[in-house]
């Protein structure tokens, strides 16, 4: 991420392809300025924890532990309570104005999108030649 | 989102109040210039003068900000203190796209505060703030202040003036997100007459995208012609900073207050050798993945042993030759010094190189003394433009606060007028020829923005007046629709007037998709004849001697040429604005 030049392509992709929104905030990966310009930028995505605070928190199922880490999310179960934005460490859940969650599913569609190569989809550890969903966004 | 009016948030800095209004005109102005056009003609008092409180200063996007790549650019308007006449100053950073999530169109600011206070927006947000202790601070002061005073980080967008905008210079331009400006034209003297320091623009709205299957293969085909074309390697590489070095070997950069157009000793300031030596980073602005702006840094020992501060810098072409090779400075991180120094104070650096140049060479010819400059000018001496920038934007006496108001108006009253290299405002980094002098002279915004003079000069020798002001008009016309879009220029590229109507229908604007020469045409007309109903004269226009003493690849400078250029441009911007015109 120390390449990142701030133009935000990840999130608004993420919004566009992910989640049929126009937005730079309902989006896995969100960009941010670490302290003001002056000091680059940093990207808020999900670190893929195993296990994951947010599902260990989450009430209802919505989200679950994803094998290799991260979640799998089934927003029809999710009650908007929020607690999984609260338990994440990282910031990497943004909650909408009716705590709708959105976080990274790890699908790699904001990869392309990046014009200084500082994403990449990496295999997870200790999954050789799984399915391709088992990947992550590395930032 | 998309809607087939305008969503404009008028905020009253008299009241601290504000109101959401719906204009009528989607399909006529579009967005952007023709919006913010249409605006002044409801909010302006074109009898009134620029500082009045009841002026407005306008923020506007277009159709398509943030629904496509490179739509990251906002349109501000308001009656310049450099001429008193309407005029459009244009920035990018996080402005547009942080308005558009605001989910406002258009933001109209009327009024002036009791105390220097700030205004907050959002699309869920409107407070007007107190905040005298603001007033007073550099632009880099004041960003962090307001950084911390309105959580949010990344997606808001903050503006704000420096010292010059406060005390009323017409060369204070407003800073956006720290690296980016609505530089020229003075419009950080509209803020600070209105003793507002600084807009905080939070990006905190969500909308559903289009529903047309043709907007993610469009968005999808545009993102890869913007990425994968010269663009990148253009603007990115060495961005237009390679222009100095280009301009020089065709003896057309400006040197030395225009003493010279090509010097070797610019080599130390070309774009490749501030790419080797300065170069930190490439930053973008919101939603342009092309990342065009280019930070260098400046170190300074402040205290003996061994005790530095360092500071990054944007740099550009214009910053670059406005006080580079204009003020002989040959050396690449003395010129990063003084544009920091420019920036800190909230002066347009253009403006502000440009008017030091022709100060430096007035005390040389003894039309100036040091009673005046306070400081002994000398083309090449980085420590003393560094006073000379702070004078110059506190308005340190009655040398500088005249100097202050433009170049020309010092040099009305001292002498000097004919080598004040001012074509409208104080010129561009390109000693091009003929037609970019009257272009930047006669043009709308008097940048080399409204349309490519410079770039006719250098493909053109023949001296056909007819095509070449046929060839300005018509590219106004082109870039205008462009900025109602509002576009970045360097796009200019990809988005032809068949992907701006492909682009338009995907989001919903089908009328104004069919419509776009007769809505660039008649753009046009409103903005000239907004400009006139101010009181711009073009015949009154006049090109100063220096511009007809130099010589560049082409030759001499053609007096008569020139001559004959301005008046048939004149005559074509009085007919574009006369009043019986769309």
């Amino acid at each position: 991420m120390e390449r990142c030049i701030g133009c935000h392509s990840c999130s608004l992709a993420c919004a566009r392809l992910v989640h049929k929104h126009l937005s730079w905030d309902t989006a896995g990966i969100r960009i941010a300025s670490s302290g003001g310009l002056s000091t680059g930028f940093e990207a808020r995505t999900c670190l893929a924890c195993n296990p994951a605070p947010c599902a260990l928190a989450c009430p209802t199922g919505a989200y679950s532990q994803r094998q290799g880490g991260g979640v799998i999310v089934k927003k029809n179960l999710c009650i908007r309570c929020g607690r999984c934005a609260e338990a994440c460490p990282v910031d990497a859940i943004y909650l909408d104005a009716t705590a709708e969650p959105f976080v990274c599913i790890h699908c790699g569609r904001c990869v392309p999108f990046c014009p200084h190569d500082c994403l990449e989809m990496a295999k997870t550890a200790g999954e050789p030649g799984e399915r391709e969903g088992a990947q992550e966004v590395a930032s | 989102m998309i809607r087939d009016h305008f969503r404009v948030l008028v905020v009253d800095l008299a009241t601290g109040r504000g109101s959401v209004v719906s204009v009528e005109g989607r399909d006529a102005v579009a967005g952007g210039s023709g919006l913010a056009a249409m605006l002044f003609a409801k909010y302006g008092r074109a009898d009134k003068p620029w500082d009045d409180p009841a002026q407005p200063l306008i923020f506007t996007i277009g159709p398509l900000t943030g629904y496509f790549p490179l739509m990251s650019k906002t349109v501000c308007a308001f009656k310049s203190p450099y001429h008193d006449h309407y005029a459009e100053s244009h920035a990018g950073g996080r402005s547009a796209l942080s308005l558009r999530f605001a989910d406002l169109d258009g933001l109209v600011i009327i009024g002036r505060a009791e105390k220097p206070s700030c205004v907050v927006v959002g699309s869920r947000r409107l407070e007007v703030r107190e905040a005298h202790y603001l007033w007073g601070m550099d632009l880099q002061t004041t960003g962090k202040t307001l950084r911390r005073m309105f959580p949010g980080s990344g997606h808001r967008s903050i503006l704000r003036i420096g010292p010059a905008g406060e005390q009323g210079s017409a060369m204070a331009c407003i800073n956006v997100d720290t690296n980016r400006h609505f530089g020229r034209l003075g419009a950080g003297a509209v803020m600070g007459a209105k003793r507002l320091k600084g807009i905080v623009i939070l990006g905190d709205g969500i909308f559903p995208l289009p529903e047309t299957k043709e907007y993610p293969k469009l968005f999808q085909e545009v993102y890869r012609k913007l990425t994968d074309t010269d663009m990148m390697d253009k603007y990115h590489n060495l961005g237009t900073p390679i222009n100095v070095a280009v301009l020089n070997g065709i003896r057309a950069l400006p040197i030395r207050n225009l003493q010279q157009t090509s010097d070797d000793a610019t080599d130390g300031i070309t774009g490749e050798r501030f790419a080797d030596d300065t170069l930190l980073r490439h930053m973008a602005c919101a939603g342009c993945p092309v990342g065009c702006i280019h930070v260098g840094f400046v170190r300074e020992k402040f205290m003996e042993p061994n005790q530095y501060l360092y500071r990054q810098v944007p740099y550009d072409h214009e910053p670059i030759f406005a006080v580079g090779s204009m003020l002989g400075m040959t050396d690449a991180f003395k010129v990063l010094a003084l544009i920091d120094a420019v920036d800190k104070q909230g002066l347009d650096v253009m403006s502000a190189g440009v008017a030091l140049a022709w100060a430096t060479e007035a005390l040389e010819k003894g039309i100036l003394s040091e009673n005046e400059t306070l400081v002994p000018l000398k083309f090449g001496d980085e420590q003393t433009y560094r006073q000379a920038m702070q004078h110059l934007a506190t308005g340190a006496n009655e040398f500088y606060r005249l100097l202050g108001q433009g170049t020309m108006k010092a040099a009305a009253y001292y002498g000097g007028t004919e080598f004040a290299c001012v074509l409208g405002q104080e010129m561009g980094g390109y000693a091009t020829g003929e037609v970019f002098f009257v272009s930047q002279a006669l043009g709308f915004r008097h940048s080399h923005l409204d349309s490519s003079g410079y770039s006719y000069d250098q493909k053109h020798t023949d001296k056909n007046v007819g095509d070449a002001v046929g060839f300005l008009v018509r590219d106004e016309r082109e870039r205008v629709f462009l900025t109602s879009m509002v576009a970045c220029l360097f796009a200019r590229g990809v988005y032809s007037e068949a992907v701006l109507a492909d682009c338009l229908r995907s989001v919903g604007y089908s009328t104004l998709a069919e419509n776009i020469a007769a809505v660039s045409n008649s753009i046009q007309k409103l903005r000239w004849k907004t400009r006139l109903a101010t009181g711009f004269d073009p015949r009154a226009v006049t090109i100063p001697k220096r511009f007809t003493e130099i010589t560049t690849w082409k030759g001499k400078v053609d007096e008569g040429y020139l001559a004959a250029l301005k008046e048939e441009y004149a005559r074509r911007i009085l007919e574009m604005g006369r009043e019986d015109q769309g």
